[in-house]
């Protein structure tokens, strides 16, 4: 546990250092408050009974939107930058396993990542406190679940995506191809119907996102977003060994 | 400490490691000699825990290599070629990380961090951040996180590369100090390191053991008379041929710059051979003065390059009075 703890305190602070956690952070926070202003300004002010939690589910869509943007950022220097210093040789002739590593790292991303989500449970919660008709709590309360599992998920495959990688940059934009072509299997379950259309649905990673924001907080939806997470750090797990059979 | 029984690392068609089998007593310093690309760093990757062999055994601590890696991974301090260091930490915050991942208790940490401060002098570098030191520096930091936990067992891979010629000296008198209570492996390519601060030398050359001795050892075990030196006064041709046509004679090299018609001639004898008389005989035979003629020992260079030419194209001999 002490190593696993080590890495996590090591990545932390090197998000922290580096511009790159303020950069995040910051425009994650300007982004969206910025379009619940807007939402908030042009809604609340019209005959919209409803107008509050119309502003939440928009806000927690807004959210997804921004994660594909911002979330390969997060990830992309995980691994890249170890191996570019050749820090990973030193981590891997330590007495601690591949998955503590992992997931001293994959902590590192989650904290980072809370860290740009909690500001914004501020403005909701001052909303949900200060509005009628209130939006059910459970729509609060569902959407942040979902937001967690939902970034998390997306975390584990940028995660893995920069495992394979020595270039930041690839490592990005293989991230946000991948995000793309996830949320593309979205457009696929409008498009299809039947047996085909459900299981797409099921396999969609925003689908069950949609659900937590409507305030469907269901054990399939949290089912398919650890599996999805423990699938990716196993499979990074499996690419970070894979690099001691790699030529000196 | 150490056994390594037919070690050997393949990548597909070429083999890095090629049946390699060596061990280091307790308190031993071991040398790895060999130019680059002879396996060196394979082998001690393969010796950290780091990557698997492809067939053979190695043990250290008594713990096998790739059954008890954990283990392993427990005794040894590793210095790899590029000290692995992250820039934005702090050199104390470096190496309590390092610690950390070592499994060193908490208590335990300040006065480790002190302790390898202290024997690689960075004391008045504990608060400074990593990029902001000089190359030297960052290789002391790396040499430090090789023995901050206090390893049985420290593998070096080039640790005075990148040190001026005075930190060298300090590295090599650390070295010599840690011998003892820790057993140590260091690969180079500078030969006088290896004569003085090892207690044994592993020449490797294409991944092969090309010798394995002491240093003192390998530079008189071809004895005088394996390579004389002879200055007559001779035409350089005929006493070219002269020598050339000694049976066990080869590699006759003449130099004419001493002046006065007088030649320098150099002659390697076949391993156990004096050539010695029969040169001197020959010679005087042909009525030339015969002024000097003795048996030159070879320098560890000289032989570091003997085992690790090929055939094909040999070098000119190094003069005698090199190194």
């Amino acid at each position: 546990m002490r190593g696993l703890y080590a890495i996590y305190r090591k990545e932390l602070g090197q998000y922290f250092v580096s511009p790159v956690a303020y950069v995040l952070v910051g425009l994650f926070l300007v982004i969206t408050g910025h379009f619940f202003t807007v939402y908030v300004v042009n809604y609340a002010t019209e005959d919209q009974p409803d107008a509050p939690t119309w502003v939440l589910r928009a806000v927690l869509q807004l959210f997804a939107l921004v994660f594909l943007f911002l979330l390969p950022m997060v990830t992309m220097s995980s691994y890249a930058e170890e191996k570019k210093r050749g820090t990973l040789e030193l981590l891997m002739t330590s007495p601690i396993t591949e998955l503590q590593i992992v997931l001293g790292k994959f902590f590192a991303a989650m904290t980072l990542f809370a860290a740009m989500l909690l500001p914004t449970a501020l403005s909701i919660g001052y909303m949900w406190m200060h509005s009628t008709p209130a939006p059910p709590f459970r729509m609060v309360l569902g959407g942040y679940l979902g937001a967690l599992l939902f970034g998390g998920a997306l975390l584990s495959l940028g995660t893995f995506l920069s495992s394979l990688t020595e270039n930041q940059i690839i490592a990005a934009v293989m991230t946000f191809a991948a995000f793309l072509l996830l949320w593309a299997i979205d457009f696929g379950v409008q498009a299809a119907g039947g047996t085909a259309g459900q299981v797409l649905q099921y396999l969609s990673v925003i689908n069950h996102y949609d659900d937590f924001t409507r305030g469907i907080i269901d054990t399939a939806g949290v089912t398919y977003y650890v599996s999805f997470i423990v699938l990716f750090i196993f499979l990074t797990v499996r690419s970070v060994d894979s690099m001691r059979w790699r030529r000196a | 400490m150490i056994e390594v029984e037919n070690l050997t690392k393949a990548y597909g068609q070429v083999t890095a490691v090629d049946h390699v089998s060596f061990s280091v007593n307790k308190g031993e310093i071991l040398g790895f000699l060999g130019p680059n690309g002879a396996g060196k760093t394979t082998t001690m990757r393969i010796l950290t825990g780091y990557m698997p062999a492809s067939s053979g055994t190695a043990r250290v601590a008594g713990f096998d290599v790739f059954g008890d890696s954990m283990e392993v991974r427990r005794h040894i301090g590793y210095l790899p070629e590029a000290p692995p260091v992250y820039p934005d930490m702090s050199v104390a915050a470096y190496l309590d990380f390092v610690l950390r991942i070592k499994n060193v208790a908490a208590d335990k940490r300040p006065a480790r961090i002190d302790d390898a401060l202290a024997k690689t002098s960075l004391g008045d570098k504990r608060k400074t951040l990593i990029k902001h030191l000089s190359r030297g520096y960052k290789q002391r930091v790396g040499l430090a996180q090789a023995l901050v936990h206090d390893p049985d067992v420290i593998v070096l891979d080039e640790p005075t590369v990148g040190l001026d010629p005075k930190q060298i000296i300090e590295v090599r008198h650390l070295i010599k100090n840690l011998a003892g209570s820790h057993t140590i492996i260091l690969s180079t390519h500078i030969l006088p390191e290896v004569s003085m601060t090892c207690d044994r030398v592993v020449i490797i050359n294409k991944g092969k053991i090309a010798a394995v001795d002491t240093p003192l050892n390998l530079t008189t075990q071809l004895k005088s008379g394996q390579r004389i030196q002879v200055e007559a006064q001779a035409p350089q041709e005929a006493l070219q041929d002269l020598l050339s046509g000694i049976p066990g004679a080869s590699r006759v090299q003449l130099d004419s710059s001493r002046g006065e018609g007088h030649v320098v001639a150099t002659v390697e004898a076949a391993p156990g051979q004096d050539l010695r008389s029969v040169v001197a005989s020959k010679i005087v035979a042909r009525g030339w003065p015969l002024f000097e003629l003795r048996g030159v020992s070879m320098s560890l260079e000289d032989i570091f390059l003997e085992l690790t030419t090929d055939e094909a194209a040999q070098p000119q001999p190094p003069s005698p009075a090199a190194n």
